[in-house]
């Protein structure tokens, strides 16, 4: 039997005296796209960033693939896409991508591969060549993704991977993202904007540090008696704050 | 196989970025050149050694305004080894003997001043000693003095301005924190660092001290490749320094403000002015500069010649600061990857 690829064991996170997060549980059992959905500050990045290995929960623990994180060989599995592009202006998207397939151990025949089978994924064959200063803000977070999938992780996260990206690029995506999946791969994508929740197999919503529900969209819409993702957001707000 | 992945990046943010590689490169020529061609000393009360001196000419040199020192042969040798004596004025079977220390032409030209003025009749009038110098010589000028300093100033500051900023922009453009989400070990991205920035720091040396002394002729009577060691142990110093103090700063402008704050003392302390001249209370400054060890060894090995005993112990001071400021970088790194 396998374990679980996600989790969450009653994790708080504190920053000095400010608590951002409060007793989070959540557990991925099979590969699927998992959406955190949550307004500005809820706590979603800092959630992710302690998922990968950045931050560590001030209580609970997390365990990806089976493995307490933060742990550094399980960075190899994992690819992370940052709330705000990093990436280095004067090189060419090419050098970026290069220089990140390095720090996971690829070279060669292997790197160049995949470094075309990315580029063409996010639609950025053609601008290889071009520093990146020169890219628009759509064309540096399709990078920023394209940097995510170098190494073919087999665990996934996304911050706001569809911010700035225009709608019919955003549909290419999210078929990107199921393709993935199809793949064997897991996806946690964070996201404010309601209208992707549909696409999610799962939901998490998050507010205030807490995570407020969890389901798929039918289930929490079905629990909340609502007909859309943001009236029942809305219900377990309200709730929230009732509390 | 990580490390040389960031070491080909900076290699090639380097290429792409021309004002940079200018900056690094060229500006230190310029500004080399414009020294040597408006360069000027001033007044300075040089240390005279006395061994067997005749009173009489002893008294004639007391109305100059050098410092008199009477000692024996050995002791004056001594001290003018370790500079603490600019010359040391012997009599020979009756014959006097005038040695320079040499090194610095300000002093050189204090300690002939006071030979020059004796005149005024009586015994010591007739007074022409014979002058050695220990280093250096006659054609030794301000510039082939200042010039080893300079050189050490220029690496310093603009491999310290270059790394601090260059970090800084990994901080706040995210790359850093991007990085460190990578399998990548904190102690790899400084290594990789170095090696980066190792490699443009030998090229400027080399260029820099190249240029200084077979275009603008200075002073070089000991071996190329300590210079290069030395600028290069002193470029980590200021690279160390760069990452750890970028820590500390918000944007490129606040990365500027550490220039008055640590590049600007450093010079002060780092011999380009007598640090006799300099109040002994503040002094003791110079021995926490990293500049200082640099600017000794520097002289040593372009002026006086000197070789691995000579520089041992200032190449390992500095090594010393590099490697505390090391282990701070890897610690503060910390702040972006609990691990
Ligand atoms: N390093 C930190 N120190 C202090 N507070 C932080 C830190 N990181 C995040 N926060 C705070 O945690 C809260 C949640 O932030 P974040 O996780 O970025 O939210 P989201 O990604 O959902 O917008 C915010 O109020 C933010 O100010
Ligand atoms: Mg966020």
């Amino acid at each position: 039997m396998s374990r679980p690829v996600l989790e969450i064991d009653h994790v708080a996170k504190r920053f000095a005296a400010k608590t951002v997060l409060s007793d989070v549980s959540l557990t991925i059992d099979k590969p699927e796209i998992f959406g955190l959905l949550g307004p500005s500050g809820a706590g979603k990045t800092t959630l992710v960033k302690m998922i990968v290995g950045m931050e560590r929960p001030t209580e609970g623990s997390i365990h990806v693939l089976g493995v307490k994180v933060p742990n550094l060989k399980l960075m190899t599995d994992i690819g992370y896409m940052a709330q705000s592009d990093a990436l280095y202006g004067e090189l060419t998207a090419e050098e970026n991508l290069k220089f990140f397939a390095q720090l996971y151990g690829l070279s060669g025949k292997r790197l160049k591969e995949n470094a075309e089978r990315v580029l063409e994924l996010v639609g950025l064959q053609d601008d290889a060549k071009k520093p990146v200063q020169k890219f628009s803000g759509g064309m540096k977070r399709r990078l920023s993704l394209a940097i995510a999938l170098i190494h073919r992780p087999k665990f996934l996260i996304l911050d706001e991977p569809t911010v700035g990206i225009d709608p019919l690029l955003r549909k290419k995506l999210w078929d990107t993202f199921g393709e993935l999946k199809d793949n064997g791969v897991t996806l946690i994508v964070t996201s404010h904007v309601m209208d992707e929740a549909e696409r999610c197999d799962r939901l998490g919503l998050i507010r205030d540090g807490r995570l407020l529900a969890c389901g798929t969209p039918a289930e929490l819409k079905r629990a909340t008696q609502t007909t859309t993702m943001e009236e029942a957001f809305l219900v377990y707000g309200g709730m929230g704050d009732a509390r | 196989m990580r490390v040389k992945a960031l070491t080909e990046r900076i290699i090639r943010q380097f290429l792409w970025d021309k004002r940079t590689m200018a900056l690094l490169f060229l500006a230190p020529l310029l500004v080399l050149t414009l020294v040597s061609l408006i360069f000027n000393g001033d007044a300075y009360r040089p240390s005279i050694g006395l061994v067997d001196v005749p009173s009489p000419i002893q008294a004639a040199l007391e109305k100059s305004d050098a410092h008199l020192k009477t000692l024996s042969a050995a002791k004056a040798n001594d001290e003018l080894k370790d500079q603490k004596l600019d010359a040391v004025l012997k009599f020979e079977q009756g014959r006097p003997e005038l040695t320079l220390e040499g090194s610095d032409p300000t002093s050189n030209r204090a300690v002939l001043e006071a030979f020059t003025n004796l005149g005024g009749g009586g015994q010591a009038a007739g007074v022409k000693p014979v002058i050695h110098y220990l280093h250096g010589g006659k054609s030794l000028n301000n510039f082939d003095n200042f010039g080893p300093v300079l050189l050490g100033i220029f690496v310093f500051f603009f491999v310290f301005l270059i790394s601090g900023v260059s970090f800084l922009r990994e901080r706040t453009n995210g790359t850093l924190e991007r990085v460190l989400a990578s399998p990548l070990r904190r102690g790899e991205l400084v290594t990789g660092y170095f090696i980066g920035f190792g490699i443009f720091t030998i090229i400027q040396s080399a260029l820099i001290a190249a240029y200084s002394v077979y275009v603008l002729d200075l002073w070089m009577a000991g071996s190329f490749w300590y210079v290069l060691l030395i600028t290069l142990v002193l470029a980590f110093v200021a690279l160390s320094l760069g990452m750890l103090l970028s820590t500390f700063a918000n944007n490129e402008l606040q990365m500027f403000q550490f220039i008055p704050l640590v590049i600007v003392p450093q010079v002060f302390f780092s011999g380009l002015f007598k640090l006799e001249t300099i109040s002994d209370w503040v002094s003791w400054i110079s021995y926490v500069t990293p500049l200082y060890y640099g600017a000794d060894a520097l002289r040593g090995v372009m002026i006086r010649g000197e070789g691995w005993s000579g520089i041992w112990g200032d190449v390992g001071v500095l090594a010393l600061f590099a490697l505390v400021f090391i282990a701070l970088n890897v610690l503060t790194l910390r702040k972006y990857r609990k691990l």
